[in-house]
């Protein structure tokens, strides 16, 4: 009898998850390291039980975001693909004519009710306009549809760049990218592009806001400006560092805990983890963050149509990039770049888009058995 | 979308060009993804074995070294708060003052039991039962290591009192920090209004970085419209600290930036000379130098304590402020909308003659009741057996109504909105506070706008009183008469006057700003509206002169007025002591001089006092002899300021 219970459990699940177009493993893994955001944002928000709160409403908008786009099957995505980018074009330039001035950043679009910030939604709108540029034209791309798809990516993340939000830019810019390169590139243009970006940095530097130019010259030397920005990278190499192989345990890291770590609940979580969980934590944490991006890779790859599998591979990678980015920064490896730890570090605005980019993911796993062969 | 597969299954002979787009190699496509992915893949645990080699470096390799660091950091960052700026009437008489205070902290962390060391304190410190509730809300919502004020302002006594049990309180700290206090009190409490506690909404708004270490911000009248500037620029510290995190010493120092202050156009004396002359009564009163539009005085009674709110106003007191039937709260120059009666009437008398409907010598007759053909309501004067032969000055001076009932109806609703409008009624002033409201200068369009009803007739004659639908702001009937007295010229109210640098006492005097001009077609209208208007002061039928117009050292111009809170029926007679004293008139008056060079402009409100000559004259009367007698001849004489 229990056996049989168990039985009819686990059917019921697989109904009412395959009902839901939920991708069990894909949800299990992004609950696990949701939840161990949540215990490592109660130590560097300072036990605050307030900053819990918002967190945990955040994620549940966050989730249920994710279970609306996995119901939405790729078709409808595609066909609302090239109506989403023109709007969310259209916005940033709004954003950059009439947006409300805020910490010297023209961001936000103030729509009365709610602000909005159209670069956000970039994020995923950029790769699905890339996919479907190239979902239903041979492959590989021709000499004459590299500079189209490469402007659909490039005009938004310029725009995203002049506000100027270089994180946002960085992660619109190479979700197009990523969507090209699965598209099927070639290998030598590919190279090509490497040596242009590199003979492109000066011209960069060139554009760079002051105070981006002082990030770069940090990163380089910490100790120029240890008051100021560098003060960040000390610290929170001192807090790593001193975490050892096991960290400090739990609620006991003195870089976190007297103040001495900045921005320590948002852009240098990472840091208070690697100080009171050690290598080790850390080792398991970023283990946690390679099995959702090879889960989000292996459904692009068993993706049905081209939109599903170049949307999905770019979903995926930028996922990594927010990672990489982040991680890298809080290390000393990368300049400072206002990249959050995703699904970790406090902040709702990046936790939205994300869980509605997992909610893609899962509606190309699911909505694939539906299609007819 | 058309599928192509399906297009070229279905047409196979299909065009070229077609054909072209339609080849698309699944077989193919689905290899080259399969080797991207598997690139890609490997590119992803390349980077992040890059990121796990640094851990280790970091974290095993030199993790000795990093350890030691972590145990010497006792160098903090903290912010150190500008000290906010101060402000100062129009003589250097200062208005407010960042007073030392000393706070009790308590950081949780380094406190073994918290009950015993509050016991304990509060042996030595005298802590009431609400500190320690505050503090116990404080402390769920804050880290424990960072220090929650337990009590506030300590008496140097109790300082050394702690001091001397101090190696018994781990954990506990005296801070001093500078703290917000308004030396006059209640005197001028609506017009500097007060700074508070900053909550979460206040964070939003300004820029938290700048914030950082400020525990109060503006949160009414100027402490709140000037807060860019009084705030100031946030500085930073590096300090060395032990492993409790108790300050042992500053390092370095990057000082903050002190707000500026600020240098009201108000005079202290003239503020407090008018609070008491009101006289225990509520309303307000408002005083404009019209050639400047410096506001010299804005009273509004009864007033409060705004030292009470600096710290977190207690239940108690301020459901005592809440609940007070006068209302101290409530901010009459700027938030009160009153008819503005009969003080209307010189505006009426000029729109007159502008629109060239009348002129100044031409008569009537004023029987005791206007009435309208088609119309049976009689439009009643408030002299029974009426005013007789009247022409403007006499209907000015005597305040008679059924002159203004004729004149408002020979110039029409269009006409009144138009023209009064460029004295400011009807909208903001525009002046440099908070609160301000707009007032209401009726109009046919507002009407069909607002109540869906066309104008009628005899709503023009009750406008032409000032009654009705009609509301004006006290400083809204200053600033009108201010124009009145600047012959056209209407000036932008301002409250502050100049800008001054802390540091180097360099001031920045703000610019005197026109804002509209009424230009008559004949200048001597003006000449004629201010004659009429000094015979209600210096003529002896005028309706003020038996309450201020004798033994007067100068010419004053100025117009009596009686709101009315509630209407009379047609053939009901007011007789003020059968009713509620709320339901009771309300007394005005505006009044400018010298006539011959105006220096001051004044409006005056008394609630439910009754008749504006009798109530409302005498404390215009005290405030422009104080300004013109006393100020001009003790203070001009001796600063040789204007």
């Amino acid at each position: 009898m229990k056996g049989e219970t168990g039985y009819d459990l686990y059917y019921l699940f697989r109904d009412l998850t395959r009902f839901l177009h939920i991708d069990v493993v894909l949800l299990l893994l992004l609950l696990t390291l949701a939840g161990a955001g949540l215990v490592i944002l109660y130590s560097a928000g300072g036990e605050n039980g307030q900053l819990m709160t918002n967190q945990l409403i955040r994620l549940g908008v966050a989730l249920a975001t994710m279970l609306v786009f996995a119901q939405i099957s790729p078709e409808v995505l595609k066909r609302w693909s090239p109506w989403l980018y023109g709007l969310g074009v259209l916005l940033l330039i709004a954003v950059l004519v009439a947006g409300e001035m805020g910490k010297g950043a023209q961001r936000w679009l103030d729509l009365g009710v709610v602000r909005f910030q159209p670069s956000e939604m970039m994020k995923l709108v950029v790769p699905m306009m890339v996919s479907w540029y190239f979902a239903d034209r041979p492959l590989p791309p021709s000499w004459r549809d590299l500079p189209v798809a490469g402007a659909l990516a490039l005009v938004p993340m310029l725009l995203i760049a002049r506000q100027p939000d270089l994180g946002t830019a960085l992660l619109v810019g190479s979700a197009g990218l990523f969507a090209i390169f699965f598209a099927g590139i070639s290998w030598r243009i590919l190279a090509g592009l490497g040596v242009a970006a590199v003979a492109a940095a000066p011209v960069l530097w060139h554009f760079m806001h002051d105070y981006q130019r002082q990030r770069v010259l940090t990163f380089l030397d910490p100790e120029r400006d240890p008051l100021g920005a560098g003060y960040h990278i000390i610290q929170s190499k001192i807090a790593i560092g001193s975490g050892g192989w096991y960290g400090k345990g739990w609620l006991n890291g003195t870089q976190s805990q007297l103040d001495f770590l900045p921005e320590r609940s948002t852009d240098f979580i990472f840091a208070v983890f690697g100080e009171e969980f050690g290598f080790v934590g850390a080792v398991l944490l970023l283990l946690l963050y390679l099995a959702i991006i090879f889960r989000g890779l292996w459904i692009a790859m068993h993706a049905q149509d081209t939109y599903g599998r170049l949307l999905g591979g770019s979903l995926s990678l930028t996922f990594f990039v927010y990672l990489f980015v982040n991680t890298g920064m809080v290390i000393g490896l990368l300049p400072v770049v206002g990249v959050p730890l995703p699904l970790v570090s406090y902040g709702g605005t990046s936790l939205v888009t994300l869980m509605a980019a997992f909610g893609m993911l899962m509606s190309i796993q699911s909505h694939r058995r539906l299609l007819a062969k | 979308m058309a599928d192509p597969g399906r297009v070229r299954r279905a047409f196979p002979g299909l065009s070229l060009r077609v054909r072209r787009q339609a080849i698309k190699n699944l077989e193919f496509e689905q290899r080259v993804m399969r080797n991207r992915v598997l690139v890609a893949g490997a590119l992803v645990v390349l980077a992040l074995g890059a990121v796990l080699a640094r851990l280790f470096v970091l974290q095993v390799l030199e993790h000795e070294h990093f350890i030691t660091l972590s145990k010497n950091n006792r160098v903090r960052l903290e912010a150190v708060p500008p000290p906010r700026g101060l402000m100062f009437d129009r003589n250097g008489t200062p208005l407010t003052e960042n007073r030392p205070s000393y706070v009790l902290e308590i950081t949780p962390a380094s406190v073994d039991d918290l009950d015993r060391t509050l016991d304990r304190l509060r042996r030595i410190i005298d802590i009431s039962d609400a500190d320690v509730r505050r503090f116990r809300r404080a402390l769920r919502r804050s880290s424990p290591y960072q220090p929650v004020p337990l009590a506030f302002n300590l008496s140097d006594e109790e300082v050394a009192a702690f001091a001397v049990h101090r190696h018994q309180f781990n954990g506990v700290d005296i801070d001093a920090r500078l703290s917000r206090h308004y030396p006059m009190a209640g005197i001028a409490a609506h017009v500097i209004g007060y700074v508070g506690r900053i909550d979460e909404r206040e964070l939003a708004r300004v820029d938290k970085s700048n914030y950082k270490g400020t525990t109060h911000i503006g949160k009414l009248g100027l402490e709140r419209y000037y807060e860019d500037l009084l705030h100031g620029q946030v500085g930073y510290q590096q300090v060395e600290v032990n492993a409790q995190g108790r300050h042992l010493r500053v390092l370095e120092r990057q000082p903050p930036v002190a707000g500026r202050d600020l240098v009201l156009a108000i005079d202290a004396g003239l503020q407090a000379v008018a609070e008491s002359a009101m006289d225990g009564h509520s309303g307000a009163v408002v005083a404009i130098d019209p050639r400047t539009g410096d506001v010299l005085a804005m009273v509004s009674t009864p007033n409060y304590d705004p030292n009470l709110f600096v710290n977190g106003i207690s239940k108690k007191d301020y459901a005592a402020l809440r609940d007070d039937p006068e209302q101290p709260l409530f901010n009459r120059p700027l938030s009160g909308q009153y008819p503005p009666g009969s003080t209307v009437k010189p505006l009426m008398a000029l729109a007159g003659l502008y629109y060239q409907v009348t002129w100044a010598g031409k008569t009537m007759y004023a029987g005791p009741y206007y009435q309208l053909r088609n119309d049976p309501r009689k439009y009643r004067d408030w002299k029974k057996t009426g005013h007789g032969e009247v022409n403007m000055y006499k209907a000015v001076a005597q305040s008679c109504d059924v002159y203004f009932y004729d004149l408002a109806y020979k110039l029409g609703i269009d006409r009144i909105h138009e023209f009064l409008s460029h004295f400011g009624l009807g909208r903001k002033t525009g002046i440099d506070t908070t609160g301000e409201r707009r007032g209401l200068l009726p109009s046919r369009e507002w009407k069909r706008a607002v109540h869906r009803q066309p104008w009628y007739p005899g709503e023009t004659l009750i406008v032409g009183i000032g009654q009705g639908y009609m509301l004006a702001t006290p400083l809204q009937l200053a600033v009108a008469t201010a124009t009145i007295a600047n012959r056209g010229r209407r000036m932008q109210p301002r409250l502050v006057r100049a800008i001054r640098d802390p540091a180097t006492g360099s001031e920045f005097p703000l610019p005197v700003r026109e804002v509209d001009r009424v230009k008559l077609s004949n200048p001597l209208y003006w000449d004629q509206v201010i004659r009429s208007m000094e015979q209600v002061v210096h003529a002896k039928n005028g309706t003020a002169y038996w309450h201020i117009g004798r033994g007067l050292k100068y010419r004053m111009a100025g117009k009596t007025g009686t709101a009315q809170v509630f209407s009379l029926k047609e053939d009901e007679e007011y007789e003020a002591d059968k009713l509620h004293r709320k339901l009771r008139d309300h007394a005005l008056f505006v009044a400018f001089a010298p006539v011959e060079a105006p220096r001051i402009a004044v409006a005056v409100i008394v609630e439910h006092a009754g008749h504006g000559g009798a109530e409302a004259a005498p404390v215009a009367r005290k405030v422009i002899d104080y300004w013109l007698l006393r100020r001009l001849h003790l203070g001009e004489k001796l600063a040789g300021r204007p």
